[in-house]
């Protein structure tokens, strides 16, 4: 096996895993907005109801969520789940916006009573102090936990193997069946320049949010 | 004819009544000073002046018309209410400038956002937004920041932000300007420059409620002072009568301990 098959092989289960990296963020960080909207509205059975989500997601493994989202709807309704990448997305981008939630709940609340108020006194709308005001601020101070999930995520992208699906570390173990176990490592080093590039994006956006403290 | 007008106001925290009951009007052009010792009501006073808390009780009028009811739901509506807000401008005691803007942004920002609502915003864009802009540098002209126009609140000493802030609170006009404690958060040499901007506009006839610890101030810049004290307005007059002749025991201790400050 040449070290050209291998890498073509790698590359190949490398884009499943830019296919789920990037479906997951698209989605879980919009929604993870609205959870954590959820958790904090003052409606108190929706409060408790997306809190006791959010801590069923949080509290089990990620591989047995996308287990039960694979499974599930064949032994409860016995449909057979069609695509296994389908199940995948849905089962990532439902344990991330759980995680990103806590994130923007944290960023949310850290900002001072005084901005909205500050904002109020100037006749802006609930929704406009919100995305003028709050916002940018908030995305400032979460950048850095962000980041960290992110990168986190890059690597929980190889428990989608779990129900076959073909990305990186699946690819890489096939050629351990045949006694090679190098292919391992290499893959080793794709996550690490993926991450290596997500490292430096973040950094670049922590620096342009530097131009103002607060 | 009054500008203002508060009528009977209640307010209770936790079934703990902070205001019991405050009568007061505010003519056109005048300049009052709230005093009273911490926890006697006057920023509970304020707030509800400026729809940022809801009186219990009592009514407040602007111009003869009704703007507050406590006991009517319609003032209680959130659209009613911002309409109402626009009435007053406060300058807050920790200034709350937004800090991703810079200065001239954060003059402009409500009035930016406000004008969208226009009918004919669309068609006059560029003459709107021209128009809010030559407001906000003359404003903050008039607060002698206009070589800070481009810089961000961080890089501003304190004194400079709640000059900001006083511009910010004067772009959308209201008709009376309110101050919660504007120095307090100010070491001495910076409460100076503040101060001398609060006596400028009340040279322009701008009217003024202005909640302070600064009895000095208090008495060269107000037409009229209240001393608020648990709850109620304890005594009210000119600031000559009222500091040079305290009637009440309580105002005389307030005043006696203050001087030793």
């Amino acid at each position: 096996m040449s070290f050209w098959n291998v890498t073509l092989s790698l590359w190949e289960g490398f884009q499943t895993t830019i296919f789920i990296f990037v479906l997951t963020i698209l989605m879980s960080l919009p929604l993870g907005l609205v959870v954590a909207f959820g958790s904090m509205s003052k409606f108190k059975p929706l409060s408790i109801l997306t809190r006791a989500f959010v801590w069923i997601i949080r509290g089990t493994p990620l591989m047995l969520q996308i287990i039960i989202v694979f499974y599930m709807p064949g032994m409860l309704f016995n449909i057979p789940s069609e695509s296994r990448m389908g199940a995948v997305v849905v089962a990532f981008v439902i344990n991330y916006s759980a995680y990103f939630s806590e994130i923007y709940r944290g960023g949310i609340e850290s900002i001072s009573k005084g901005q909205y108020e500050a904002g109020q006194v100037l006749g802006m709308t609930k929704s406009q102090v919100f995305f003028k005001v709050i916002l940018m601020q908030i995305v400032k101070r979460i950048l850095p936990s962000m980041s960290n999930e992110v990168i986190t995520l890059v690597k929980d992208t190889s428990l989608a193997r779990i129900i076959a699906v073909g990305e990186l570390i699946r690819h890489a173990q096939d050629f351990v069946s045949d006694g090679l176990i190098w292919p391992l490592f290499y893959a080793g080093i794709f996550y690490l320049l993926f991450s290596g590039v997500l490292t430096i994006l973040f950094g670049w956006l922590e620096k342009r949010l530097n131009y103002y403290k607060g | 004819m009054s500008l203002l007008e508060i009528k009977g106001l209640e307010k209770s925290f936790a079934n703990i009544p902070i205001l019991k009951g405050i009568d007061l009007t505010v003519e056109r052009g005048e300049v009052v000073s709230i005093i009273g010792s911490s926890g006697s009501g006057k920023t509970t006073l304020l707030r509800c002046i400026n729809f940022l808390e809801q009186a219990d009780k009592g009514k407040i009028f602007m111009d003869q018309q009704l703007i507050f009811d406590a006991e009517n739901e319609l003032y209680k509506n959130a659209d009613e209410r911002r309409k109402s807000q626009l009435l007053f401008g406060l300058v807050f005691q920790s200034f709350n400038l937004f800090p991703q803007y810079n200065v001239l942004e954060n003059v402009m920002l409500a009035s930016k956002l406000l004008a969208k609502s226009k009918p004919d915003y669309k068609t006059n864009k560029k003459e709107i937004l021209k128009e809010i802009e030559s407001t906000a540098r003359s404003l903050i002209d008039r607060v002698g920041l206009s070589d800070k126009l481009l810089n961000y609140p961080c890089e501003l000493s304190g004194g400079q932000q709640q000059r900001v802030a006083i511009a910010r609170a004067l772009a959308l006009n209201p008709e009376v300007l309110c101050f919660d404690e504007p120095t307090s958060a100010l070491d001495p040499e910076l409460t100076g420059e503040v101060l001398s901007v609060i006596k400028d506009l009340a040279k322009e006839n701008i009217t003024m409620i202005i909640v302070t610890h600064e009895m000095r101030f208090a008495r060269d810049v107000s037409s009229r002072v209240i001393f608020m004290d648990d709850g109620i307005i304890a005594e009210e007059g000119t600031p000559e009568s009222l500091f040079s002749e305290p009637k009440t025991e309580r105002l005389k201790t307030f005043l006696g301990a203050s001087f030793y400050e």
